[in-house]
């Protein structure tokens, strides 16, 4: 690196707005939000003051937000066991060598093209609580079917409904897993596989011991970035339900609340989301960094 | 994984480009046949809500009815049950009307909000990355740290501040705010692509004394389009779909297309889910026809926006 101004000035101020404005409208909001979250701000009007941690502890207490939080465990546990899954097998039968290999992909990815709000439309049809004779959506389907026995109310259902709301996100980002998987697939080294091979090893030993190793850190990368989508989930609960106590989730308790102008319950909630976010994002950060100086 | 290795130079993921290398033979006939059959059974369930979409929006009201709703439409699209009664065609134009002013809207949004970040990501990857300076990691990662954070943690100053510099319900604020928050990742995608590509020429402008703003004017812009492809296509897509900013800093009257469509759709019942669900396939078409036409650069920007 050249010394002197000349030489780190003006790549400095190339990129100096840039700073300046992740500073006010990242950090700078972000501290704001942790500001007012610390205050009794909780209507239109201006006067506030500072009350500590009393946001906090009134939410935790709260059996609103518990509950809104209970929704979330259940979404985010069987969203990620869905994607993961489906995602898996999808790059395994596509890895071991297949016909038309690109269509398929393009088939399972698409669905993320499309925006919440739209398969939202979509999904609502789908899971219509009506059974019976007036079933639709997939109600019907199981009537038709003579599986009567498997209608239910969907998301109406009063404590795994947020099961059902974890379907369209299921069926939205389960090509993504599949993509990190398959480019964890293709770059296991071939040659890896055939010393296995050479050495006898059953096709179950060449996973347990050749495969499943290497892919591990790839499976923890959608790990985290599935639950890091899952716990912002809020376009799709919207669209899908709209913003109603049965499927509630923080990040739209926080809509309700911000809509009615309790700025400091809706700060305390983000607040709390960062929380959790950061869980997930900095142990990714971590483990990104120590793989990049590995790289040097 | 690292973030270098999740944003593939450009493009093409490692599982496009892979050499294509002998695959073991299957044991069996029937193992083969099996896996086809199980990838064909995946492929009609990852539809079944596009063939709803595509069924449902041509169907009148008149002709829904909870035991036909999975069947194809009962008669043509311009054909009615009653002269003159509405027909499949009615769902099609009542959603258009409905959804064509945001549309509009959403174009002028997600055009300059993909163009200006990617512009200015590029600007801040280069010097990132090909004209770096003291403690230049610790800025990147004070500029990727955007990316990552819910956007919950800041909506609520954002509509204070939105409200207190009386900033209009519009798509003139959330240009704003898609454009700013975008540039951590078009920065991150274009360091990346920078880093990948070899540029002696580059390096010997440099030792020849041109200023910065040349050379990247000169001899970095001209070998940026596989970059700017591979943003203004995750930038276009994110702010089309976009809800979130929409909901807390638009209303319908000036926002875009996904709380058009919202609007639409949420009074929406049995009967004229029509008009949703063809709301819902036009609403899409813009960013289905980039998926289509440029899917590789769509997955490249996948790959390296995984955590957004």
């Amino acid at each position: 690196m050249r010394k002197g101004v000349r030489n780190w000035g003006p790549p400095l101020l190339l990129v100096s707005p840039t700073i300046l404005i992740l500073g006010i409208f990242v950090y700078g909001l972000i501290a704001a939000n942790i500001q007012v979250s610390t205050t009794n701000r909780h209507s239109l009007s201006p006067q506030s003051e500072f009350v500590g941690l009393e946001n906090y502890l009134a939410l935790l207490s709260e059996d609103r937000f518990l509950h809104s939080l209970f929704n979330l465990v259940v979404f985010t546990v069987v969203f990620i066991a869905g994607t993961m899954l489906f995602g898996f097998i999808w790059a395994w039968m596509l890895d071991k060598g297949v016909n038309a290999e690109g269509m398929f992909r393009s088939v399972f990815l698409f669905p993320m093209a499309i925006s919440f709000v739209a398969s939202g439309v979509v999904w609502r049809w789908l899971l219509n609580s009506a059974e019976g004779d007036r079933a639709s959506g997939l109600n019907r389907i199981f009537e038709t079917l003579g599986l009567g026995f498997l209608q239910n109310a969907w998301w109406n259902e009063p404590i795994w409904g947020m099961a059902a709301i974890a379907m369209p996100a299921i069926w939205q980002l389960s090509g993504y897993v599949m993509a990190l998987f398959l480019a964890g697939f293709r770059g296991i080294p071939q040659e890896l596989r055939e010393a296995a091979r050479m050495d006898g090893a059953s096709e179950w030993k060449l996973y347990r011991f050749v495969v499943f190793p290497q892919l591990s850190p790839i499976a923890l990368s959608a790990l985290i970035i599935v639950s890091h989508m899952s716990l912002k989930v809020f376009d799709l609960i919207m669209s899908v339900t709209g913003s109603i106590y049965q499927t509630e989730v923080p990040a739209t308790y926080m809509w309700v609340t911000l809509t009615s102008n309790d700025y400091a319950k809706s700060a305390t909630i983000a607040t709390i989301l960062l929380l959790l976010a950061s869980l997930f994002i900095i142990p990714y950060l971590i483990q990104t960094w120590r793989s990049e100086k590995a790289d040097r | 994984m690292t973030i270098t290795e999740e944003a593939p130079p450009i493009a093409p993921p490692r599982a496009e480009t892979a050499p294509r290398t002998p695959k073991p033979v299957h044991r069996t006939r029937m193992g083969r046949t099996l896996k086809y059959v199980l990838l064909v059974i995946f492929v009609f369930v990852v539809l079944i809500p596009v063939y709803v979409l595509i069924v449902t929006s041509f169907k009148p009201p008149a002709d829904v009815t909870a035991s036909t709703s999975w069947g194809l439409p009962v008669r043509w699209p311009w054909q009615s049950a009653t002269p003159g009664g509405p027909t499949g065609f009615d769902n099609w134009t009542g959603a258009w009307s409905a959804l064509a002013p945001s549309i509009g809207r959403t174009f002028l949004l997600a055009i300059p909000a993909a163009l200006i970040s990617s512009f200015v990501g590029a600007m801040n990857g280069f010097v990132l990355s090909r004209w770096r300076f003291p403690h230049a990691d610790i800025v990147f990662t004070f500029i990727l740290f955007g990316m990552f954070i819910p956007y919950q943690a800041i909506m609520t100053p954002l509509v204070q501040m939105k409200t207190a510099l009386g900033l209009p319900s519009d798509i003139s604020t959330l240009l704003m705010v898609h454009v700013i928050y975008g540039l951590p990742i078009c920065t991150l995608i274009f360091r990346n692509y920078y880093v990948s590509i070899p540029m002696e020429l580059m390096e010997a402008s440099r030792m020849d004394g041109a200023g910065m703003l040349r050379t990247f004017a000169s001899i970095v812009l001209p070998l940026s389009l596989p970059g700017f492809v591979v943003t203004i296509i995750w930038q276009f897509t994110n702010a089309w779909n976009d809800f979130l900013f929409a909901m807390f800093l638009s209303d319908t009257g000036g926002g875009p297309v996904s709380l058009a469509l919202n609007n639409l759709a949420q009074g929406a019942q049995l009967a004229n889910y029509g008009t949703a669900m063809a709301g819902a396939l036009i609403a899409s078409l813009p960013t289905l026809l980039v998926y289509i036409i440029l899917g590789k650069y769509f997955i490249g920007g996948l790959m390296s926006g995984s955590v957004k």
